[in-house]
């Protein structure tokens, strides 16, 4: 039976990267009414904090990343998530800006989650990890930054479900920020989000390895039910023109149909591949925490209804983004996100960039999302004196 | 709106709705309205550019007149490159956009080239004097002489400098003389607190006060407009 090891501070990058050990003397107040403490928060940076530690650039992951965002992943090999946008010289430039990203609470890469070890039982917490939200999350980071001794961020970046942190960040936390750019995502989770996301759960909960959430201590692992939730959710990630341009009908190396439940068709073999390579890094209980999360996602809900209400007073500039194939987050709530800032007359920017790419644009290579992302941060930098 | 408003780049006039590389915001190649503009925001103002095209103006607001400048633009060409630029740009619609500030959010909402391609001209000028404490609105004249010789003698839609578009394919689907828009104003109960006539470089004539000789002479009208009491 592994044991709770509040780690001290560490810079090993295998597999956790830096960790952090939060919530030891005051414990995190969560949504739920629960509360959590100590718990390890991972973590990566990138770059130098200057003096006046003006130059935090903080990177909120989407629902199945991770800290690793420009160092090749532990586990994997790959390049990190967002390498081609953050590093020496490139649009969040680290020679210039101290990057800062941590594994979301929840998550299944070092931070507090079903799999790691409740430190009041010594074993897994499994679904005994408290259900935990957007806010959590965001109030989770906050403390991470406090251990580090950071107080104002420059710019708290996120795509998908980190925007979704970026806009709880602008809520919770007005006077930290100064600059704002949620891409691709919502103000809340849609009835089709939530759909989509519990024919996941249930694949997962379906598989008899699942054991109630106890498989680390029953043995086995419900990757059958994962990968399928993965597969479920990666075609939500991309467009049918994506889609059909880079698979059409085409086969999967063969000359014709064989009759048979193969995987036949090039679309079909590539989602397969995407389940399968997704359980090597991630598990199966953070995948239902993390989509839960994101299904209570609803900002203006904690503000009287009213989104606006949820920015009032704001100081923060804004760079809203999203995508013209993104039919998971569509533009239509990007530009809600729009209009509640402007009701407060806050500083904010909107484009709508087009890319064939789906809800995942924001994470291919797109020239023009990476010109407004340079020239916005650039702006601002300016205005912050960085 | 479709933007009707052209720029000048490297010293040959530019026109269309998207304009896809930045024009330089220096003074000796800007266009003279926009430094008319500028002299009637004050720094540290927070203003509002609708329709703001490539970010030409914003660009020499927020520059060279130290305001707080923001825009609106609805094409995505444009949008891009005034974020690309730094500028605070939304991409939207002035017809159904403005509706969503408050009141009294900008000391200023500028409005250039952009009325007469609107979808209700008279709602947009009503919201930006609700979300502005002034607005200047500038638009080509349909009053003026050449316009009216050509119709008369010509029995054809007017093709001047001002409006370069044949009728089939123009975004100005609400043309007006300066004396229409003044009209419109009283109508409002809005105060036009000065108006300047600008030939079809957008360089300032001297007609006086005299709104009837503007009317005349005026390719295009820019109006500085705050709300009556």
């Amino acid at each position: 039976m592994k044991s709770f090891t509040p780690l001290a501070d560490t810079t090993d990058l295998d597999p956790k990267g830096k960790v952090a050990v939060l919530g030891a003397r005051t414990p995190l107040k969560l949504d739920s009414g629960e509360e959590l403490g100590p718990f390890n928060m991972a973590y990566q940076t990138y770059g130098t904090l200057n003096a006046d530690k003006s130059n935090v650039v903080l990177i909120c992951h989407t629902l199945t990343g991770d800290q690793h965002v420009a160092n090749s992943h532990p586990i994997t090999g790959k390049p990190g998530w967002w390498a081609d946008v953050v590093g020496p010289g490139k649009i969040v430039d680290t020679e210039r800006y101290f990057v800062v990203c941590s594994n979301t609470l929840g998550g299944c890469m070092g931070t507090a989650g079903p799999r790691e070890i409740n430190p009041k039982t010594g074993r897994p917490y499994g679904l005994d990890f408290p259900v935990i939200t957007i806010g959590d999350m965001v109030r989770a980071q906050a403390l991470l930054l406090d251990h580090l001794g950071i107080g104002d961020i420059f710019c708290v970046i996120g795509g998908s479900m980190g925007g979704m942190q970026v806009l709880q960040w602008a809520a919770l936390y007005p006077e930290r920020i100064h600059a704002a750019v949620p891409i691709a995502t919502t103000p809340k989770h849609s009835a089709q989000n939530i759909a989509f996301h519990e024919v996941g759960r249930q694949a997962i909960m379906a598989d008899p390895n699942w054991h109630l959430g106890n498989y680390a201590e029953k043995g086995g692992n419900p990757h059958a039910g994962l990968s399928v939730a993965r597969m479920v959710a990666h075609i939500t990630y991309l467009s049918e023109e994506g889609l059909h341009k880079k698979f059409g009908r085409r086969l999967q190396n063969r000359e014709k149909v064989t009759f048979g439940f193969d995987a036949d068709f090039q679309v079909e073999s590539y989602l397969r591949h995407q389940g399968i390579t997704f359980v090597d890094r991630f598990d199966a209980n953070s995948y239902l925490y993390i989509t839960r999360a994101t299904d209570y996602f609803d900002l203006a809900a904690d503000y009287g209804g009213k989104l606006a209400d949820a920015f009032k007073g704001t100081k923060a500039r804004f760079c809203v983004i999203s995508f013209t194939s993104d039919w998971l987050y569509p533009t239509a709530e990007s530009r809600a996100i729009t209009q509640a800032l402007n009701a407060v007359a806050a500083n904010v920017s909107f484009v709508e960039i087009a890319a064939p790419y789906g809800h995942d644009s924001f994470l291919v290579n797109v020239p023009e999302f990476h010109e407004v992302l340079r020239g916005f941060l650039a702006s601002a930098a300016e205005a912050r004196g960085i | 709106m479709a933007s009707d408003r052209t720029s000048e780049r490297g010293g040959s006039r530019v026109e269309g709705r998207a304009i896809h590389h930045i024009s330089e915001a220096r003074p000796g190649t800007m266009r003279v309205d926009f430094l008319e503009i500028g002299r009637m925001v004050a720094p540290g103002c927070h203003v509002l550019d609708i329709g703001c095209g490539d970010g030409a103006l914003l660009y020499h607001l927020v520059h060279d007149r130290k305001a707080d400048a923001r825009g609106i633009e609805i094409s995505p060409e444009g949008v891009f490159t005034c974020v690309s630029r730094g500028l605070s740009v939304i991409q939207g619609d002035a017809d159904t956009d403005l509706a969503h500030y408050p009141d009294d959010a900008f000391d200023t909402v500028i409005l250039s080239q952009t009325l007469q391609a609107t979808r209700n001209p008279e709602e947009v000028l009503r919201q930006m004097l609700r979300i502005g404490r002034q607005a200047i609105v500038s638009f080509p004249n349909f009053g003026h002489w050449r316009v009216r010789l050509n119709l008369l003698f010509g029995g054809k839609m007017p093709l001047t400098g001002c409006l370069s578009h044949p009728w089939y394919e123009t975004p100005n689907i609400h043309l007006c003389t300066i004396k229409d828009f003044a009209d419109l104003c009283r109508a409002n109960n809005i105060v036009m607190e000065r108006f300047i006539a600008l030939n079809d470089r957008g360089q300032p004539d001297a007609f006086g006060s005299s709104l009837k000789f503007a009317n005349l002479l005026g390719e295009q009208a820019l109006f500085l407009l705050r709300r009556g009491s």
